[in-house]
């Protein structure tokens, strides 16, 4: 048993007690949601801190899938089996499904998070590449109850760095509704519940006449950060879906990507799959919208 | 004890409803293990135990300038700190490996891997020991590694073992068998040879609980009790009291239940000498338990053999000769646990299941600045790499000949009438019948019609493959003349006692690991005498409990230990026949044994079961002449050959040609070894195994940065398959039974393990032959067989 160094442990009673421990305790301490980047990290001894502040009795307050005008909103302690499993969310946004279902194991998503997935910031990590690719916002809270809504591009500031500040919490992810929507994500990982090697979401908007009123593509593994490709999108629209196409959204992924070479793969091979996995989630989602 | 309802399916049909003997029964280990009421050595507690954490090397090689403890020794709770120096004026900060090469419990002059032990710390919980670990201030001289193994003997690489007297290399051994020069001369005249390099990656056996021991030394008494995750007590006891000077007899080695083992728990490590020093440093018991990333860095690897195989054929397709040259890799210390004159296991077997004519190996093993290994992993001593060998280099033959694998390996088979048959290298392969388990293995699969499926498919582009392989391996190590650990020679003693009542004890002197001893040994006894299982106990894994034996590895226990328990039982039998025959007033030539029982030859109605005489044996009134009172024996087995099991492998894979993923999609083993005893835990023993070939065949590998950093220290890192990465199993048998063995039996422990990779191996190759690809090695990750698929597939080392 690996065991970690020495810290104190509390429980958050509410959000607004939970920034008030934060502005009080600062870099010293850390949200604990589902845990399962954080402690791992902590046994090794990779992460040391102070004081964990136990955010899963906030689960009622913030964990939840909400439409809300032209919005869903999902709450940060929505654990990933709540995403998967919810119905709604499938319905508006089949691309939460696909990657939740080759996110690690049921272990791991009976506990773990959205908010904490998206805060652990790992390059790798498939609910930052569905968010940017759905073009999320990100409600962050501080002291006071002030709130302020930053894209995901604004909110990813470096491989495990956001913008949530040390007495900020991450409460809210809202994912713009729009209609004649479609979506899908793949991963390849090396093994069942590995990190990825490199996975791909796409989400595309068709108008009546068929044609792509917008389309959006998130890589995860391939640089330093997740990222959306605004040229792929404007590659994509006003034009009619097809094989071609597709190709060529492939083609701007792969050379638009920077993935380093490492145990789960040559850069080479990650910037085929970039372009392989783009081609493949454009073609599911476009079939998604048109049905 | 708790009865469990078995299962009424069709897979139980022969289960044992009868009362004795060999066929399907649940384990009766399982209840404790199921219901969390397993002992291992982590739920050993006693009064006043502390805790002990090790300090290890982050240099791969280093010299050791200093190390300042004052800082940890007045760390809350720290009852002692330990260094190599410390050790070195009690003279143990050095132990001797199995392998006769000497390994430092704790550093005293310099690092040679990283992960290596450097201090240790005893504290009242084991938060305070690794918190203390924190401020031991360890100053460091780095020094360049050798991470390459084919720099090693380079003449500027740098000298690792500057321990030993008069060393200027990183040589560790050479090692050669057959003929060369007769080889050479087959392989002059050959129609066809065909050379590939191939790779046995460094991999971990992983096993799911990690290594540990509790030591609890009396100093009153001048008494050792040690509870440590071993495979082989006894041989363990043996050494420590060579090692520490403890007398044997004040020794008390348990290895209660054990989570894994693969080999794994085969070697002494450090980290068991540091808990019997703790102990005696502090007088209190002391555990250690290694946490997952010490086991995967410091811990007994497996292969990480670098071989140029070469195979000589007629053009029509029959082989000749086979030649290999190996690079081994041993790490820092040679700490390969392998019989004294077999320093490369029993590679010797590479020449595989085939008739032929000529063959070689020459071995160079070299010492490299990584974790000390060699033969772990359920390998059958290197029989892993021999198999791989071969059956990576036939289907290489096939390639080039253009021949259907299947009918190659059908082709050159070693026949039925030639066994017993002495191969090249000197083996005698005690029986063997392999053809038929190559139609079974090739019928179940529905051979001709994946060939055809094969064939539709890629006229339509898509990638599918069928990887045979055939293997024969050779388990049950001694016979004691040839084969010895550090002169230990590898043999087991075995006891059973017969209790008034009728019911038995049998002790052991093997280990099990989880794979089902307390169930099959009580099979073997209840077989030889009548007594059913239930009312057998199994006692095993505590040196004061059971007879001296060399331990449960190289799938060695029922070839062993089973011919032990087997025998032993047959000469209690003998002994009831003698008080049957008083019983019944015949004389011993007129009694029948009908299991469990001795009755009059031609009068059933007169007979007394094995209870009975068990009763009379131990009872009132007298026994015959010459017979002593109870009813019990011990023997010492000695194996007059190994046992040599055989099976045949088909694999089926499919690849997506745009990811390069690998989908294992069928895999059919059909595997002989010998008399079956309990084909339910031979199944198990063959799932797990096929699981570790696809984990080994297509992601594991614990690999090295170029300063020696492991890459595989955690299981994020380290890979092992789940049950979503393989197939529902196929399982065949043929059962040709081993000539001298007392019931026929040949060991099965490893069979997958070591026939799985090549069959998988050669499924990727087969499936990728549109791409033009003749070999790619092993871990076959997507990225990997990418590159292959695009001409520039690369050793992974």
């Amino acid at each position: 048993m690996q065991v970690p160094a020495p810290f104190e442990y509390e429980r958050a009673t509410s959000v607004d007690q939970a920034i008030g421990l934060l502005e009080r305790l600062g870099s010293s301490a850390r949200l604990v949601a589902g845990g399962h980047s954080l402690l791992p990290m902590m046994k090794l001894r990779l992460a040391n801190f102070d004081y964990l502040i136990d955010i899963n009795p906030l689960h009622a307050e913030l964990g939840y899938i909400r439409p809300v005008g032209d919005e869903v909103r999902i709450g940060a302690l929505t654990r990933h089996r709540e995403l998967l499993e919810s119905d709604e969310l499938a319905a508006a946004f089949p691309i939460f499904r696909d990657a939740e279902r080759v996110i690690a194991d049921p272990v791991v998503r009976n506990r773990g998070t959205l908010g904490g997935s998206l805060c652990q910031a790992d390059p790798s990590e498939d609910l930052s590449a569905v968010c940017t690719t759905l073009d999320a916002r990100c409600v962050i809270r501080g002291p006071g109850g002030a709130e302020r809504v930053v894209t995901m591009e604004e909110f990813h500031v470096g491989p495990y760095e956001t913008a949530v500040g040390d007495d900020e919490m991450l409460t809210e992810i809202r994912l713009p509704l729009r209609p004649g929507g479609g979506s899908a994500y793949e991963k390849v990982e090396r093994r069942a519940g590995d990190w990825a090697v490199v996975s791909a979401g796409a989400a595309v908007w068709l108008a009546a006449d068929g044609t792509i009123t917008d389309a959006r593509v998130g890589l995860a593994a391939v640089g330093p950060n997740t990222t959306g490709i605004p040229e792929v999108s404007a590659a994509l629209r006003g034009r009619e879906p097809a094989e071609d196409l597709y190709e060529q959204a492939g083609a701007i992924a792969a050379r638009s990507c920077d993935p380093a070479t490492d145990q789960r793969g040559s850069a080479d091979y990650k910037r085929h799959l970039a372009d392989e996995l783009t081609r493949r989630t454009l073609r599911t989602a476009v079939a998604r919208a048109r049905s | 004890m708790t009865t469990v309802e078995e299962p009424k399916t069709t897979t139980f049909d022969d289960n044992d409803q009868k009362p004795v003997g060999f066929g399907r029964m649940l384990r009766k280990e399982d209840p404790r293990l199921l219901r969390g009421r397993g002992r291992f050595t982590d739920d050993v507690q006693l009064p006043g135990m502390l805790h002990l954490a090790i300090l290890r090397s982050p240099f791969a090689h280093a010299r050791v300038v200093s190390v300042d403890t004052s800082a940890a020794e007045a760390s809350p709770g720290v009852k002692a700190v330990v260094t190599g120096e410390t050790l070195k004026g009690l003279g143990l900060a050095w132990m001797p490996t199995l392998s006769n090469d000497v390994q430092a419990v704790l550093a005293t002059d310099k690092v040679r891997f990283q992960g290596q032990e450097v201090a240790f710390v005893v504290a009242e919980d084991r938060y305070a020991a690794r918190d203390a670990l924190e401020l031991i201030d360890v100053e460091y001289e780095v020094l360049d590694p050798v991470i390459d193994v084919r720099q090693a003997l380079a003449p500027d690489a740098p000298l690792i073992r500057d321990d030993l007297e008069g060393k200027t290399n990183n040589h560790c051994f050479d090692w050669e068998t057959g003929d060369a020069d007769e080889t050479e001369a087959v392989f002059a005249r050959a129609d066809v040879v065909v050379k590939q390099d191939i790779v046995y990656p460094r991999v971990h056996p992983a096993p799911m609980e990690t290594c540990g021991a509790v030591a609890d030394f009396d100093a009153v008494e001048g008494r050792l009790r040690l509870w440590s995750t071993t495979q082989a007590p006894h041989a363990h006891r043996t050494l420590y009291a060579i090692v520490a000077g403890l007398p044997e007899h004040k020794i008390q080695v348990i290895a209660p239940d054990i989570g894994g083992g693969f080999g794994n728990k085969v070697p002494i490590y450090p980290g068991y000498v540091c808990a019997i020093v703790g102990s005696i440093v502090t007088g209190k018991p002391v555990k250690w338990m290694e946490d997952r990333s010490e086991n995967l860095i410091s811990t007994g690897f497996a292969r990480d053999y670098i071989m140029r195989g070469e195979i000589a054929a007629t053009r029509d397709g029959k082989i000749l000769a086979i030649r290999t040259n190996v690079l081994a890799d041993h790490g820092a210390f040679n700490g390969t646990a392998a019989p004294v004159k077999y320093p490369a296991g029993f590679f010797g077997v590479f020449t595989g299941s085939y008739d032929i004519e000529a063959a070689y190996c020459k071995m160079t093993a070299v010492y490299t600045n990584k974790a000390p290994g060699g033969v772990a992993y359920a390998c059958s001593f290197r029989i892993t790499e021999a198999v791989y060998l071969v059956e990576r280099i036939v289907d290489c033959l096939a390639a080039e000949l253009q021949m259907d694998p299947a009918e190659l390996r059908l082709k050159n088979f070693i026949q039925p009438d030639q066994f017993p048959y002495t191969t090249k290298t000197g083996w005698v392969y005690d029986s063997g019948n392999y053809e038929p388990t190559m139609r079974q293995a090739m019928e179940i699969a529905g051979y001709a019609e994946l060939r055809r499926e094969q064939e539709e498919k890629r006229a339509r582009g898509e990638l599918m493959g069928i990887g045979i392989s055939f293997f024969t391996e050779a388990v049950g190590a001694g016979p004691r003349k040839n084969m010895d650990i550090l002169g230990l020679g590898m043999a087991d003693g075995c006891e059973l006692r017969v209790h008034p009542t009728g019911k038995a004890v049998v002790r052991l002197s093997v280990k099990t690991q989880g794979q089902g001893h307390e169930t099959t040994f009580a099979q073997i006894v209840a077989e030889e005498i009548g007594i059913p299982p239930a009312d057998i106990e199994v006692v095993h894994g505590d040196t004061d409990q059971t007879p001296f034996g060399l331990g449960t590895y190289g799938s060695r226990s029922t070839p062993v230990s089973g011919a032990a328990a087997a025998l032993v039982a047959r000469k209690v039998r003998d002994k009831a026949q003698l008080i049957a025959s008083a019983m019944l007033e015949v004389t011993v030539a007129d009694l029948e044994w009908v299991k469990g029982s001795f009755q009059v030859k031609g009068d059933p109605a007169k007979a007394v079961t094995i209870q009975q005489i068990a009763m009379r044996a131990h009872g009132a009134g007298d026994l015959p002449d010459g017979v002593e009172g109870g009813l019990e024996a011990q023997i010492c087995y000695n194996p007059s050959n190994l046992t040599y099991p055989h099976g045949a492998y088909i694999c089926v894979v499919d690849i997506d040609p745009g990811t390069a993923q690998v989908k294992v999609r069928r895999f059919i083993a059909v595997d002989d070894c010998g008399t079956r005893i309990n084909p339910m835990i031979i199944e198990g023993q063959v799932h797990g195994g096929l699981t570790d070939g696809v984990g080994m065949a297509l992601m594991e590998m614990i690999s090295f940065d170029e300063d020696g950093n492991c890459l595989g220290a955690s299981l994020m890192d380290y890979l092992i398959p789940t049950s979503l990465e393989v197939p529902d199993w196929e399982t065949g048998y043929t059962v040709t039974p081993s000539p001298h063995h007392p019931i026929g039996a040949k060991g099965v422990g490893e069979s997958a393990t070591v026939g799985s990779p090549p069959a998988i191996v050669n499924a990727v190759v087969d499936a990728l032959q549109p791409y033009g690809v003749r070999h790619a090695d092993m871990p076959l990750t997507p990225s990997r067989v990418w590159d292959a698929m695009r001409g520039r597939a690369t050793p992974p080392i």
